[in-house]
């Protein structure tokens, strides 16, 4: 089945696009970078560079904009799953949410006004499992931006690892955090995964933090050799 | 040993894992035994059986040996397991506990005569309980997650458990313990799966 995976550059979207790479045909990524930062259905952080993972993956990518008001960006994600539609011949669509029923009810109605397969391969997925194949598989994922206590600067930027997952597993008993960061309390961009053909180096970024709010935006990086 | 049934259109599918793999997270904190399969391997007998035998191996063991079977949810589009139902007549004899799971529902509703309606549902609903059943202890009034494109008129037999504004919830035979939920339990309301555990503990002394 040839497949559009809705793509953020973040650790879920890159994990479900490795995941049906396995079982299906991936055609192309689909990326809608939202101007709201407050967005409700797209993750923000760093989506310019979903253009250099499409590079690093040689997997085609179409990249759309949307002011993300609230019911509005759904239409715009509708007009962008058309266009991969009639580009790519897509059957269907995969997408990264884990918990959202308010994410992933929306774009089955939208999959279903369009006649094509949905698919949400991480759904109520075990997220200590999840986490820690991650790590395993071999994916490089760094944290783009952090959202709420008690995470501090020193998180923007840091790599996942298993010295990471044990914070976040103490954070998650103490604080109820998601260990996925699926309540939002942080983001994530993906530097390496197995599918990649390259690896992403960062040559530049900046930190912008304030009171348990901070991101971290690369502002230039490049494609080496694995 | 309970038996999880993947109806989804092909074995290791991606809607594996968004349809069976919640339900066997539920049983793992419970530690009961389960087995995943999905429902093409009930149409297959074993080299050693000869095809005039009325059941394929997997049948056999449901019918003898298993303690439950759940038959989980697929993706919106996929309807293929009901062009497939009449490997499911099994379960007309079985007197073990059986939770069918939307698709699932469906396959019961079809197995025991009652006639499809085009139903499409897809989000949250408000779901009230009323009959009381084990399989919903402690949930007389809940939000629940649906994703269907077609419905069943109850069949004979069965009851009304639960249900919403517009719709038949949860069935139940009423001699059997066959329940059907057309929800998906596994989103927000794992209670559901929870107690219908219950019941198989209930029904066997070694689980």
């Amino acid at each position: 089945m040839k497949l559009g995976v809705l793509f953020s550059g973040g650790k879920d979207s890159v994990f479900v696009c490795y995941m049906a790479m396995q079982r299906e045909e991936v055609e192309c990524l689909i990326t809608l970078a939202s101007k709201n930062t407050e967005s409700y259905m797209f993750h923000t952080p760093n989506i310019s560079l979903t253009s250099l993972q499409s590079k690093a993956a040689d997997i085609p990518l179409l990249e759309f904009e949307t002011d993300g008001e609230k019911e509005d960006e759904l239409e715009d994600l509708k007009s962008a799953i058309i266009c991969a539609k009639d580009k790519y011949c897509i059957e269907g669509i995969v997408t990264g949410a884990i918990m959202s029923v308010y994410q992933a009810s929306r774009i089955q109605k939208i999959c279903d006004s369009l006649d094509l397969w949905c698919f949400n391969p991480l759904w109520y997925i075990n997220q200590n499992d999840y986490m820690n194949n991650i790590l395993d598989l071999g994916f490089e994922v760094i944290i783009s931006g952090v959202f709420s206590y008690p995470f501090d600067e020193s998180w923007l930027g840091r790599r996942i690892d298993e010295k990471m997952l044990d914070e976040l597993s103490t954070f998650s008993e103490k604080y109820k955090i998601t260990l996925t960061g699926e309540g939002g309390e942080f983001e994530t961009f993906v530097l390496d995964a197995p599918f990649f053909k390259k690896k992403i180096i960062i040559d530049d970024f900046d930190t912008n933090y304030k009171n348990y709010n901070g991101l971290f935006s690369i502002k230039a990086a490049h494609l080496e050799d694995k | 040993m309970i038996i999880i049934c993947d109806l989804s259109y092909k074995s290791e599918s991606l809607s594996f894992f968004e349809y069976v793999k919640p339900i066997e997270e539920i049983i793992k904190k419970t530690e009961m035994s389960f087995k995943t399969v999905h429902y093409s391997e009930l149409e297959k007998k074993s080299e050693s059986s000869n095809n005039s035998e009325e059941y394929s191996g997997l049948q056999n063991f449901l019918l003898k040996k298993a303690t439950g079977i759940i038959l989980c949810g697929t993706a919106l589009k996929d309807n293929e397991f009901l062009k497939k139902t009449e490997i499911f007549q099994f379960l007309k004899y079985t007197e073990i506990p059986v939770l069918g799971i939307c698709a699932g529902f469906q396959v019961i509703a079809k197995l025991f005569g009652g006639n499809i309606i085009e139903n499409k549902k897809i989000g949250m609903t408000t779901v009230k309980t009323i009959s009381d059943s084990p399989v919903l202890r402690g949930m007389d009034k809940f939000e629940a997650y649906e994703l269907h494109k077609n419905s069943f008129e109850l069949p004979a037999d069965f009851l009304i458990l639960a249900e919403s504004d517009t719709d038949i919830q949860v069935i139940k035979h009423r001699y059997k313990l066959i329940f059907g939920v057309i929800f998906h339990p596994e989103v927000r309301n794992e209670r559901v799966v929870e107690n219908f555990l219950g019941i198989i503990r209930g029904t066997c002394k070694s689980v």
